[in-house]
């Protein structure tokens, strides 16, 4: 059993690194904790797979350290680790089968074969690949090979924690709901602790308890589903949750609050007093098309703004609009009344999120984690 | 189904000209001497099979089929694993794989008579660097009237010649097996014998059989080499199936055994690749 914890890690594959640019993973500390499913969101070429390659010991970080259980494993190879891991392609030994492939790490480990036996059966029987077990791992499909691959991780006394990079890539879609569901029974299942890369929020979601959204080589939020959504600490994460992302419109500090062209919007006190603290700050304000409301009829309190665009997209449409020189994206539920021409709405003050340099600015100073 | 017409055959036609006389009409003149006795252009003799069962009794030939046999199961034995065990110590990036590359194709560069000529001198006891060293040593060694001498030169030599080949199609094959088995080996806590023997050796499978083929079929037909060296000597020590072919042919003139011998040795290797053929890709086929 393990909790990983990294501590002031950061990896650069140059041998000289000078800025931050040289750096596949920036300065980070981060804890998964035992028997946790996560799941590390990002674009492609952010450092995920890279962050996984060092936490399973294939890369070795340049900087600060990886500890199993509060002990600093940087030395250890993958084979001393207690880690599994289950690549983008299945990787399965072609020439031996499907028994053989899953009592590999076994026998290498120089286990019985009585208990070999068992061992395989019982995560036979979980990957329901009963039935091909004596088939050669060749002649397998693109599911079946990395279901196998699942296996080799999973018959081991000893694994703490499995590793996935991207592991549905080559997976028919009709398939892939089905492996996904299968891992979530098995975490529950075994109290592994599961860290799953993907780029696709919706795998990254359903299969996650708690997501860290990497970019650039940081890791910027860590947290529920959920909270991505409502509060994205970093308009990455606004930008790259949700469907569409948020709307994040460049603004500069006004009295009492911030304003883009003539709109003025005004902010409560505590986040002018906390906006007070940073000047010269790059200021953005973010809202989720969800969360725009929107005025049946003309109102006073209201923004004006001039219909673009309407989208149907069956249960909801998005409503593209331009206010005051800047495009806004807006979900509309199916009952509500599309507006024509003009649209009257306004930003709830609960939703509006200000960033400063493209981190959150929250109202209350954030608690300190424990 | 039912055959509509025949056009597709005309298509064909262009790789069946090209295969008759690139193939065909050549051997067809060899399969014409083999079955008659020809003193000139008006006198000749249907003989039916006899040059056949001739040549199949003919101790001389008996003795160079086995002596070949020896000879290619020896540099099958020796330069397979050898290549395969440097293709794995080579250096995979930088200036020094290059260099190595560079270093191990340059026997491949070298002409067979050339080959021949070198190890002539080389492993002569009076001038060679070989030769005097081992004698100077106390090694008795002259190839020229010791027969293991002279064996043991021509399979050096022929190792020294074509080890590479092995060696450069092994590392070609090696280079294309993707990191991702090695990681995954790594966490499945492979040693470096399970490693080679699960992942390495099967993904090498296609380029040693072409290598296995390759070396079979040249070291089945080797006649430059110790023809230079040894001349096929001490004795008949050396004399392998061409040579032997050779001498009859040309040294004697008795061209119809040496036609019928001709396409029995085609014949052979023929067989024996098909046999390392199929041994090598049986198993791709069963499920």
């Amino acid at each position: 059993m393990a909790e990983i914890r990294l501590h002031n890690l950061a990896h650069s594959y140059s041998r000289a690194p000078t800025e931050s640019a040289d750096y596949a993973i920036r300065e980070m500390n981060h804890v998964w904790e035992q028997g946790g499913a996560y799941a590390l969101l990002g674009p492609s070429g952010c450092g995920k797979s890279t962050l996984l390659n060092i936490i399973s010991g294939l890369l070795s970080p340049s900087h600060g350290e990886v500890q199993f259980d509060g002990k600093v494993v940087n030395a250890l190879p993958p084979e001393l680790r207690n880690i599994a891991q289950v690549f983008q392609f299945p990787v399965v030994y072609d020439t031996m089968t499907v028994f053989d492939n899953l009592a590999f790490p076994l026998r290498n480990q120089g286990m019985n074969e009585a208990k070999i036996l068992t061992k395989v059966n019982e995560i036979a029987e979980v990957l329901e690949l009963h039935p091909l077990l004596h088939k050669r791992a060749r002649n397998l499909t693109a599911d079946e090979k990395q279901k196998v691959s699942m296996g080799r991780g999973l018959v081991r006394d000893d694994v703490s924690a499995i590793l996935f990079d991207e592991p549905l890539t080559v997976i028919d879609p009709h398939l892939k709901w089905k492996l996904r569901r299968k891992l979530k029974q098995i975490h529950e299942q075994f109290n592994i602790t599961m860290v799953y890369v993907t780029h696709d929020q919706l795998e990254a979601s359903t299969f996650a308890d708690k997501i860290a959204v990497m970019y650039g080589g940081q890791i910027v939020q860590f947290g529920t589903p959920r909270e991505l959504f409502e509060r994205p600490s970093h308009t990455f994460v606004g930008y790259f949750i949700g469907s569409p992302g948020m709307n994040l419109i460049d603004v500069l500090p006004y009295a009492g609050g911030v304003r883009f062209n003539n709109t003025v919007l005004p902010l409560s006190a505590a986040l002018n007093r906390r906006l007070a603290e940073r000047p010269g700050a790059k200021l953005k304000i973010g809202i989720r098309p969800e969360f725009v409301h929107v005025w049946d009829g003309p109102n006073e309190d209201a923004l004006c703004g001039e219909v673009v665009h309407v989208e149907d997209l069956g249960t909801y449409k998005i409503l593209t609009l331009m206010l005051d020189g800047q495009s806004l994206k807006v979900r509309l539920q199916e009952d509500q009344p599309v507006p024509q021409q003009q649209v009257y709405l306004s930003f709830p003050a609960q939703w509006l999120m200000l960033y400063a340099d493209d981190f959150l600015v929250e109202a209350q100073t954030p608690e300190v984690q424990p | 189904m039912k055959v509509q017409n025949n056009k597709a055959w005309w298509l064909v036609l262009p790789v069946f000209l090209l295969v008759a006389f690139s193939a065909i009409v050549p051997m067809m003149t060899v399969v014409n001497y083999s079955v008659q006795d020809i003193f000139d252009h008006s006198t000749r003799y249907f003989v039916g099979v006899d040059w056949y069962k001739q040549v199949l009794q003919d101790t001389r030939l008996h003795d160079s089929l086995l002596r070949q046999f020896i000879f290619s199961a020896c540099v099958l034995l020796i330069e397979i694993p050898l290549g395969i065990a440097i293709a794995l110590c080579m250096p995979t990036k930088g200036r020094m794989a290059s260099l190595v590359l560079i270093v191990l194709a340059i026997p491949l560069l070298i002409p067979w008579n050339v080959v021949g000529t070198i190890w002539q001198i080389f492993g002569r006891a009076d001038i060679g660097l070989l030769g005097w060293s081992l004698n100077s040593l106390g090694i008795s060694y002259n190839y020229a009237s010791n027969t293991s001498d002279a064996w043991v030169t021509v399979l050096i030599m022929d190792v020294w010649h074509w080890t590479s080949l092995v060696a450069l199609l092994c590392y070609s094959g090696l280079r294309a097996i993707p990191d991702v088995y090695y990681q995954a080996a790594r966490i499945d806590r492979a040693s470096d014998w399970a490693v080679f023997r699960h992942i390495q050796l099967p993904k090498l499978k296609s380029v040693l059989l072409i290598a296995v083929m390759l070396r079979f079929m040249d070291s089945f037909m080797i006649y430059t080499e110790p023809f230079v060296l040894t001349g096929g000597g001490p004795g008949n020590a050396t004399t392998f199936l061409s040579q032997t072919l050779t001498q009859m042919a040309i040294g004697q003139f008795d061209l119809g055994p040496a036609a019928a011998f001709s396409l029995v040795y085609f014949l052979i290797i023929l067989l024996v690749s098909w046999l390392f053929y199929t041994a090598m890709t049986h198993n791709d086929k069963t499920r």
